[in-house]
């Protein structure tokens, strides 16, 4: 395989015409549902469904307190393993990278210590 | 009467029918053997024995080594097309404005998108029939078996009628949020089978950053099921969306951390190249990290929404989870969806982990994508029977699981691994000494740890495992049927 700039740029060509590929299998199911399919307007079809009873008010209103916790945990996490990425690839040059990394893992593992004891971890 | 039907059926009206059938039932489908049929399938048997010794008489014979012929590399067609090309396809006065290569690379990727797209749509026909008979051979049942040979056209029965239903949109809907997400849940599904290497030429997208991509495109799928959760105003559809968000991106971590270690190994984020290691070392990452393994399987169920993970859409809790809006052939995107990123997390394990489509130098007679294929349905095999076994995690349990259990045990693992790795570029003797004993270090390390971890975090074994007593107790299918003869009997 040629290390071109072509070769790195075909890569992505491919990925950008899968995604329009992507794209075609649903939307020609879609489309042939609106051509098949039977289709009727009528009020009460519409309503949510809520096991029978008539729902109350709007869903979208608010999001609980602990999936912002586990958000902001997977913020710090995320951002750590996509740090590591670049040292994993280059880390085997030097002898002190692999203790530069034990120590900013170390720092990581002792936030996430610290969470846990604050029951930032537990589903409540 | 006789009607024949297609694939040696008979519809036998006469036989077995009781005089007293009322109307509308359903007539009894009756295989006769067809006179001929026997011969037909030995004919067809012969023709594929003769065909398999000219291919191994060609290949021994080295006439297809690259050719644009060589079947055991689709990709060597498109070099071949690529080579037809002239340098330069489009000129303006002197600057080269569309190089052949470019039109090559272009033209190369529309085949090759059609031939994924293609073989997506095959493969999830495949599995959903797949999936239905193997999970009633667990629940020892029969499964579909009505429409065409095996029930096999079961799943195109199952499109058909999916499409003439009628798509019912919800009054408090936001319109044009809500009809997205089953179109974006396929795109990645497209994007990740893409850039499986089939054959050392034949990768669709074979991107020199493979891992973090694989690791990007996942995620996007967390996108539309919060999408479709919170469009379709809907209590359960909120709270499904909002349950499979957290643990997509719990599980996430795991999954990340897991791949580190296989790059530690490597050197490279590229998929061909981390298959290629593998067939240099004769040593597959299965055997060499079986934690890491664990981690990205299992958290792999999570971010498919498989069984024992599937909590976004719990039946026994919240209905069906972020679809519950949606009905008809919008359903039906999601369910096929999700079958295919099974299939697509098969591959990838059986890429990263198994060795890819490489098989101990079995590959330069068998097609590699042939290998690929078997060790996917075996990894696949492996997801239905977890799906058919393992009951469902509750949801602060699943939480619970990624953050306390799996994570702190991911980055021990990568640790204990960049060690080895560090010792491996030192250590100058030939590679099969360190790597036998790194992959015993790292099963004993799996072994203990992954106890010795769970003791603290509070497990507390079955005294008395009672499963193999089920198992003999029961004793499946045969059994079933020899109960139901001797009722029958009395």
């Amino acid at each position: 395989m040629e290390h071109s700039t072509d070769a790195l740029f075909g890569g992505y060509i491919t990925v950008l015409v899968a995604i329009v590929m992507g794209a075609i299998l649903p939307v020609t199911a879609l489309l042939a549902t609106r051509l098949l399919a039977p289709f009727s307007r009528e009020r009460n079809k519409g309503a949510t469904y809520e096991c029978g009873m008539l729902p109350i008010r709007r869903a979208s209103t608010s999001i609980g307190m602990r999936f912002y916790l586990y958000a902001i945990l997977f913020i710090i996490f995320d951002v750590e393993a996509l740090f590591v990425f670049p040292w994993v690839l280059t880390f085997a040059d030097s002898p002190s990278a692999y203790w530069t990394m034990f120590a900013f893992i170390s720092i990581l593992g002792a936030g996430l210590a610290y969470a846990w004891k604050k029951g930032a971890l537990q589903w409540r | 009467m006789r009607i024949p039907l297609p694939f040696g059926m008979l519809l036998d009206t006469t036989k077995d029918a009781p005089e007293s059938v009322p109307s509308g039932t359903r007539q009894r489908i009756v295989r006769v053997p067809v006179p001929g049929l026997r011969l037909v399938g030995a004919v067809v048997a012969l023709v594929v024995i003769a065909l398999s010794v000219l291919i191994g008489v060609i290949v021994v014979g080295g006439a297809l080594d690259g050719k644009w012929y060589d079947f055991r590399d689709l990709g060597n067609t498109m070099d071949g097309l690529r080579s037809v090309l002239p340098e330069c396809v489009l000129a303006l006065g002197e600057t080269c404005v569309v190089t052949g290569s470019y039109v090559g690379y272009l033209a190369s990727a529309v085949i090759g998108g059609t031939g994924v797209l293609s073989f997506v749509g095959l493969i999830l026909v495949l599995l959903v029939w797949s999936e239905r008979r193997l999970l009633a051979r667990f629940q020892v049942r029969r499964g579909p078996n009505r429409v065409g040979p095996f029930g096999l056209l079961q799943p195109l029965a199952d499109a058909i009628k999916m499409m003439q239903k009628e798509t019912v949109i919800p009054r408090g809907a936001d319109r044009f949020l809500y009809y997205l997400p089953p179109v974006i849940v396929f795109i990645p599904l497209m994007l990740l089978w893409g850039a499986v290497p089939w054959a050392p030429k034949m990768t669709y997208a074979d991107i020199n950053v493979g891992v973090l991509y694989l690791v990007a495109v996942t995620s996007l799928t967390t996108l539309a099921i919060f999408l479709a959760g919170w469009s379709s105003n809907n209590h359960y559809a909120l709270l499904g969306a909002m349950r499979t968000v957290a643990m997509m991106v719990s599980y996430e971590i795991p999954i990340s951390i897991s791949l580190l270690t296989i790059v530690l190994f490597t050197g490279s984020l590229q998929l061909t190249e981390i298959v290629r290691w593998q067939a240099e070392h004769n040593a597959w990452f299965a055997f060499l990290l079986p934690l890491p393994l664990f981690t990205f399987f299992f958290s792999s169920t999570a971010e498919l929404n498989r069984s024992p993970n599937d909590i976004a859409e719990a039946e026994s809790e919240i209905v069906a989870g972020y679809y519950t809006e949606y009905s008809g052939m919008k359903m039906g995107l999601y369910l096929a969806g999700e079958l295919g990123y099974a299939t697509a997390t098969s591959a990838f394990v059986s890429t990263l982990f198994l060795g890819g489509w490489t098989l101990f130098g079995l590959e330069t007679w068998i097609p590699p994508y042939v290998i690929l294929g078997l060790k996917i349905s075996v990894v696949y095999f492996v997801l239905v029977w977890m799906r058919a076994t393992l009951p469902r995690f509750r949801l602060d349990q699943l939480m619970a699981f990624a953050w306390k259990y799996l994570i702190p045990l991911s980055i021990a693992s990568v640790m204990l691994v960049a060690l080895e790795v560090t010792l491996f570029a030192r250590w100058d003797v030939a590679a099969i000494v360190p790597l036998v004993l790194f992959a015993i270090v790292n099963y004993v390390f799996a072994r203990i740890a992954m106890r010795r971890w769970a003791t603290v975090l509070g497990y507390q074994p079955e005294l008395q495992a009672n499963h193999p007593v089920m198992t003999s107790g029961v004793g499946g299918l045969r059994a079933a049927q020899a109960l139901r003869q001797a009722e029958g009997a009395r």
